[in-house]
């Protein structure tokens, strides 16, 4: 080991986190702001509102992230009437087209996640809304939203994750982020503990204060799914997606 | 011309593309199959080491683990070939791709298998091992093909997402559909058309492979009654 090295690096790696944690928040903030509507929209009857929310997740959700990015980030410029507009200053600029993609593709699963939790909702609690007269926008936003998006909480902890590693791929874009710093460090030094080692690490680290941040909020928010005997238990859920 | 006459090297990269993912599969089996056994195993010394592998696998990102497996494991074997006095023993990117997706997608499906055991009635293995058949006839006979049934929502999902994580392969210079795309996308000014391109063709893969796992899936449900309601 050679801790030189890594104490040299470690003011670039405090940068990478930054970064990786900047792009995770807004991505994270952005899609949960989007697929909260979409998720409403892909569990309507209504075939004409469903069914291109349902394309939508089904493309986004069977194509890789990596090629989803070049798609945004190399493969907009081809076109001439790109490059004129306006929008050009957005889409040849690295961090835009990184949140893009990240917001699109995380909207894309966010959103199956959230319906998947509203199809599980007890009829009862329905008919009990209907019966005291809530109906259309109230109804979800007070009834079945906030019971839903409860029950989503273990899988959505695991989608948040799963975004966290996939931020890695940012660093093909010119990013500089964890992964970006690592690769630099092993192209300047030739060592894979002292460079993809720590950012395996940091990574780790990072994933554990997520997974242990989620645990929190799912102790406080489903307290009330949890059986007496076993209140001192915690749910168990998986580490990743 | 189709896609400028880069069609061809497309689908050229399109068979690596395949190869790594299902040699990958293979190998994403057989650590999924023998960590699943380990976690329930008796030995805690198993069981520890199948938990430091999935909980160590699954908290990184796959593309740092590549590189991480990729580079480190060629220093690694050199050292070692450097000890026993061998010579430079060059891994080709090819195996060290597979190695490497294989190994961390076998922590996923680690998981899987295990779930998938578990729910299998204990009195399967119970009434076998009566019957003196030896604990790994008992996995082999009866357990595992109980188990296809429970697995194969979490195998379908595994191997989804690990089509779409050989992609990756491009980064560790494997000469795959992506990087293919790049070279074509560099050459002609075009790199919507190629990558969009990519796209559908791997668009393409998970709908065929959404499509035979049902299909398997039911097959392996046949004997069940479906709930009516």
């Amino acid at each position: 080991m050679e801790w030189q090295i890594i104490r040299d690096s470690l003011p670039l790696y405090a940068t990478g986190i930054k970064t990786t944690l900047l792009l995770l928040a807004i991505s994270l903030a952005s899609s949960f702001v989007l697929a909260v509507p979409l998720a409403v929209a892909r569990v309507s009857r209504r075939a004409w509102i469903s069914r291109p929310v349902w394309f939508y997740t089904y493309v986004l959700r069977g194509t890789p992230l990596l090629v989803q990015l070049f798609i945004l980030y190399h493969g907009l410029a081809q076109f001439e009437a790109v490059r004129e507009s306006v929008a050009w200053v957005l889409l040849r600029n690295a961090w835009f087209c990184a949140w893009l993609a990240f917001t699109l593709n995380s909207t894309a699963y966010t959103t199956e996640i959230f319906a998947g939790a509203l199809r599980a909702t007890n009829p009862g609690e329905i008919e009990a809304a209907r019966a005291y007269g809530l109906d259309g926008f109230r109804l979800y936003s007070r009834i079945l939203l906030p019971s839903a998006l409860r029950r989503a909480l273990p899988q959505y902890s695991n989608e948040v994750v799963g975004l966290m590693h996939a931020t890695a791929i940012a660093s093909t874009v010119t990013l500089v982020d964890i992964t970006r710093v690592a690769r630099d460090v092993y192209a300047n030094h030739l060592f894979v503990t002292e460079s993809f080692g720590v950012a395996a690490v940091i990574y780790f680290i990072l994933t554990f204060a997520l997974v242990g941040g989620f645990k929190l909020l799912e102790r406080h928010f489903l307290r009330h799914l949890r059986s007496e005997s076993r209140k001192g238990l915690e749910p168990s859920t998986p580490v990743s997606a | 011309m189709l896609l400028h006459g880069y069609l061809p090297a497309i689908l050229e990269g399109l068979w690596l593309t395949l190869r790594v993912s299902a040699l990958s599969l293979v190998i994403a089996c057989v650590f999924g199959i023998v960590g699943a056994m380990a976690k329930l195993s008796p030995s805690r010394a198993a069981r520890w080491t199948s938990e430091v592998y999935t909980t160590v696998i699954r908290g990184m990102p796959e593309l740092v683990l590549m590189l991480l497996i990729f580079y480190g494991g060629q220093i690694g074997i050199n050292k070692l070939a450097e000890s026993q006095g061998w010579d430079y023993i060059e891994i080709p990117p090819f195996i060290a791709g597979v190695l490497t997706i294989g190994f961390i997608f076998g922590a996923y499906m680690t998981e899987t298998f295990r779930g998938a055991i578990l729910a299998v009635p204990k009195g399967q293995a119970e009434a076998a091992a009566a019957f003196a058949m030896p604990p790994l006839q008992i996995m082999w006979r009866i357990v595992l093909p109980q188990m296809v049934r429970h697995a194969i929502p979490g195998f379908a999902n595994n191997w989804l997402i690990m089509i779409k994580a050989s992609a990756l392969v491009s980064i560790i210079g494997l000469d795959d559909m992506m990087h293919r795309a790049g070279l074509a996308a560099a050459s002609t000014r075009a790199p919507f058309t190629f990558y969009m391109a990519v796209a559908l063709i791997y668009l393409l893969l998970t709908s065929v492979s959404i499509f035979v796992l049902s299909r398997l899936e039911a097959r392996y449900s046949l004997g069940l009654k479906k709930v009516q309601f």
